[in-house]
């Protein structure tokens, strides 16, 4: 705890806090550092992301004789999923605000609430998917459904290792408490989980409500 | 249980692989036994495999970079002889299946680990050290983005006896390096070892960025970095926008080979062209991820050499992020030829030319460094001037190629050949050479020996003439690329040249090695005691050589741009100043570990050895969330501790 704590504002290779990175004060304090370079991460990931979105852009047509968008989607439920997760940010936010006046219980159960409508979310896509493919639109149908399921699956992935990741927090605030370095974990995770919802307002206009009024 | 893995997949009817494999894996073997019967495993545990030090993890950058180098020059000269003999009735002594094989290693060996390794090394050695900073921003992942390149050089070099590699070209272009063409492990290897190194590549671009971007000495601001640290933040920059679409890209035609997707397929809604455009959309940036760094080395050797400061600091920096912009706006000249109408062409090739403009500014700059100045021609200033010449000749044939209907004439022949190896060897690779000869010093506290030093460069130059300006000449005349046979019998005396370039490069190499092994004898005699041996004007001269672990004692307070320089004119400082106590991080076997693991499921996933695929990765997981716990990292340099050595220097 205290070594975390003193760790924190301690730049580092630095001397001072008072120091900040962008001009010519030296070396920023670790708080700051950190977040940058998740930062810099997530840039990195939506750029990965916006690299999916092209290919389904691409081949949103190629559907091969095989089934289209509009014949597919099922937008009730989409709505639903939707809600989940815009939902699951709302409660990060508080939880994290909670972390951050050092309200742990507050805290967990906020963080419990996220994990249940992200699972939510999970569970409803992969009904929807297992579905899909019992209908023989399954991935390798056409280059239409492998882009789909790709660009979907890739964010499911990333909302289920969020959720991996957010029970491997709170063990750490659980076990160690509100220090500074869990802290720091956490708005970080945050990040990434609000990230995820940009990305997926995207999917939800690119890939189901344009494919349902194409 | 062992998916594809059978005794069938060792080459024993094919003697050449399996011979360079033995001759390999003897020197490792031989590498092991000395290091264990000498016990130097605890040292090299201790001070290089766990270290999180930037300087340590440059070297080992550096070294990976020119092993790799040598596996893929093995490569060139085994298909420049190919070339020279295979002509007309001659069949060679390649056969095809061998020959796609060779060129498609050597691409891929030469770009991402020889190339990346040597550049990335060399930003890692002196970056710190530029910015007055005594660590990068997240140390233990830099250790784990170099073993993950480290497992990627690996699994490439273990296709040549186990199974084999790609037949695809570097690229690995789609229809045929899909699973109903190559279907065997060859482009698997290809594929996983990008993957796992690129993520390694991208966490690197992460921590450098960040590390220019918040961590600098007090009183550097941007304005007052030096060059090299600009194109190193360019370079990263380069790094997280450009290699997760190569992911992402790689991730589709994965799915496309062991989920039956349609991506890239000829069936079935699949389109090629978008591999190809998604391909060079991070290709053209990787290019510039390659040479904006060896800019930097060569401003900061000229300006050292020439004893004055580097002509028109400001227009260096913008010209560095115009072509970090541009970068991403000219990719369609890799493939004119896909047809995509004149409008989209004539976009493209003028963006294409245009980026030769802040190219050319640099070069200007150099020139007038140069201009007045007293030019020193020590071994790394050689290689600055022979760039110079030899990379303007590849920027014009560069511009020529940018034209459309020039392109169409010329596509993927010998004269692209000539092009790109004209702008990576005389660009890239010297750069490289010069950094090494120019920091060498810094890192190992001698000086190399300059007579072998610059034998070396005399053989890469004429060599790289020697070598490459016939395949102008043949491209023009109608050779295209990657021929195992050449049918026309006209074309002998330019490919007999060709080769003896090659043999003279290999001399260059061959000078290398005795430089580095006559200094290290003579280490003694040309001992680096004052840490600035070229009389150099940034801070990375103004620490010992080797700098100690914490870089500066103190962190060095910056008023201007060339800041040692001034530091120099001004006089040091008189008094002892009071140390502080300074906390470092602790070594961590997290990145090895991590890479050991990845190696693991990298293998099986090849191989298709599902469960051990699942082991390595779970167990990769694991050692990351051990790492992530947050057990103390940083251990403590007390004063006394860090007085007692800058008393010592």
């Amino acid at each position: 705890m205290t070594t975390a704590t003193t760790l924190d504002k301690t730049p580092i290779g630095g001397r001072t806090e008072r120091a900040r990175g962008r001009g010519g004060g030296g070396p920023a304090p670790k708080r700051i550092v950190v977040a940058y370079g998740f930062w810099i991460f997530i840039l990195s990931d939506m750029v990965m992301f916006s690299a999916l979105f092209a290919a389904y852009a691409v081949l949103s047509g190629n559907t091969a004789g095989g089934p289209t968008a509009d014949r597919l989607f099922n937008l009730r439920n989409v709505f639903i999923e939707t809600m989940c997760l815009l939902l699951s940010s709302y409660t990060c936010g508080i939880g994290v605000l909670a972390a951050e006046r050092r309200q742990p219980a507050r805290s967990l159960i906020f963080a419990a609430l996220t994990f249940v409508l992200g699972a939510a979310f999970l569970f409803i896509e992969a009904t929807e998917f297992a579905r899909m493919v019992e209908i023989g639109a399954g991935p390798s149908r056409s280059g239409f459904l492998s882009a789909f399921f790709t660009l979907v699956g890739m964010h499911g992935i990333h909302v289920a290792s969020g959720l991996l990741a957010l029970v491997y927090l709170v063990a750490q605030v659980i076990a160690k408490g509100l220090g500074a370095a869990v802290l720091r974990r956490l708005l970080c995770w945050s990040l990434f989980w609000h990230a995820l919802d940009i990305v997926w307002v995207g999917v939800f206009t690119l890939v189901y409500l344009m494919g349902d009024y194409h | 249980m062992l998916g594809r893995l059978s005794w069938a997949a060792i080459p024993f009817n094919e003697p050449l692989p399996l011979l360079s494999g033995a001759v390999v894996g003897i020197v490792i073997l031989a590498v092991l036994v000395a290091v264990t019967v000498k016990g130097w495993w605890p040292y090299l545990w201790r001070e290089w495999l766990t270290s999180v030090d930037h300087k340590r993890i440059g070297v080992m950058y550096v070294t990976l970079g020119l092993v790799m180098l040598l596996r893929g020059f093995s490569d060139a000269i085994m298909m420049r002889t190919q070339q020279a003999i295979a002509i007309g009735s001659a069949q060679g002594y390649l056969p095809p299946e061998h020959y796609n094989q060779v060129f498609s290693a050597h691409g891929t060996i030469m770009i991402f680990f020889v190339a990346m390794p040597l550049v990335i090394g060399l930003m890692n050695f002196v970056v710190p050290l530029q910015l007055g900073v005594r660590d990068v921003a997240f140390p233990v992942l830099n250790s784990v983005s170099l073993w993950l390149t480290a497992t990627g050089a690996l699994l490439i070099n273990l296709s040549l006896v186990i199974g084999n590699f790609a037949r695809t070209g570097w690229m690995g272009y789609p229809p045929l390096s899909e699973l109903a063409f190559s279907p065997d492990v060859g482009v698997d290897y290809y594929l996983w070892s990008l993957q796992i190194s690129g993520i390694g590549t991208l966490l690197t671009g992460i921590n450098f960025v960040t590390t220019i971007l918040k961590l600098r000495a007090p009183g550097m601001t941007y304005f007052r970095m030096p060059v090299f640290c600009w194109t190193a933040l360019a370079a990263n920059l380069l790094i997280i926008a450009a290699f997760p679409i190569l992911t992402a890209t790689f991730v589709m035609l994965l799915l496309d080979r062991h989920l039956g997707m349609h991506f890239f397929t000829n069936d079935a809604g699949g389109n090629q062209m978008m591999y190809v455009n998604l391909f060079w959309a991070w290709g053209h940036p990787e290019v510039y991820i390659l040479i904006l760094p060896a800019f930097g080395i060569f401003s900061e050797v000229v300006a050292t050499f020439s004893g004055k400061a580097l002509f028109s600091y400001r227009s260096m920096v913008w010209a560095t992020l115009a072509i970090c912009i541009l970068s991403f706006m000219v990719w369609l000249h890799h493939f004119f030829t896909m047809g995509a109408g004149a409008n989209v062409n004539a976009f493209f090739g003028i963006m294409s030319a245009i980026i030769a403009v802040p190219t050319g500014v640099k070069v200007f700059n150099w020139l007038f460094t140069m201009f007045r100045g007293r030019i020193v021609f020590r071994t790394p200033m050689l290689f600055a001037v022979g760039f110079i010449v030899t990379f303007v000749i590849g920027g014009l044939t560069g511009v020529l190629l940018a034209v459309p209907p020039v392109d169409f004439v010329v596509h993927n022949s010998a004269f692209l050949v000539a092009h790109f190896h004209n702008v990576i060897i005389g660009g890239v690779i010297f750069g490289v050479l010069a950094g090494i000869n120019y920091w060498f010093p810094k890192a190992f506290g001698f000086t190399l020996d300059e007579r072998f030093g610059h034998a070396s460069f005399w053989c890469w130059l004429i060599g790289f003439y020697l070598a490459f300006m016939p395949l102008y000449a043949l491209g023009l005349m109608g050779m295209t690329r990657r021929l195992q046979h050449i049918p026309e019998p006209s074309w002998r005396p330019l490919l007999l040249v060709a080769e003896a370039g090659a043999i003279v490069i290999f001399c260059g190499i061959l000078c290398q090695v005795a430089q580095l092994y006559v200094s290290i004898r003579t280490r003694e005699q040309r001992r680096d005691r004052t840490g600035d041996p070229w009389n150099g004007r940034t801070l990375e001269w103004s620490t010992s050589s080797p700098p100690p672990a914490y870089n500066f004692a103190i962190l060095p307070t910056i008023e201007t741009i060339d800041a040692f320089w001034h530091m120099k004119r001004a006089g040091l400082p008189p008094t002892a100043p009071a140390y502080e106590a300074i906390e470092m991080p602790r070594n961590s076997p997290a990145g090895f570990i991590t890479a050991f693991f990845a190696t693991v499921m990298g293998f099986s996933l090849i191989w298709q050895i599902w469960w051990l695929a699942i082991l390595g990765f779970l167990a990769a997981a694991i050692v990351v969330l051990i790492a992530g716990w947050g057990i103390e990292r940083e251990h403590e340099i007390s004063a006394a501790e860090i007085a007692q050595r800058e008393r010592a220097q």
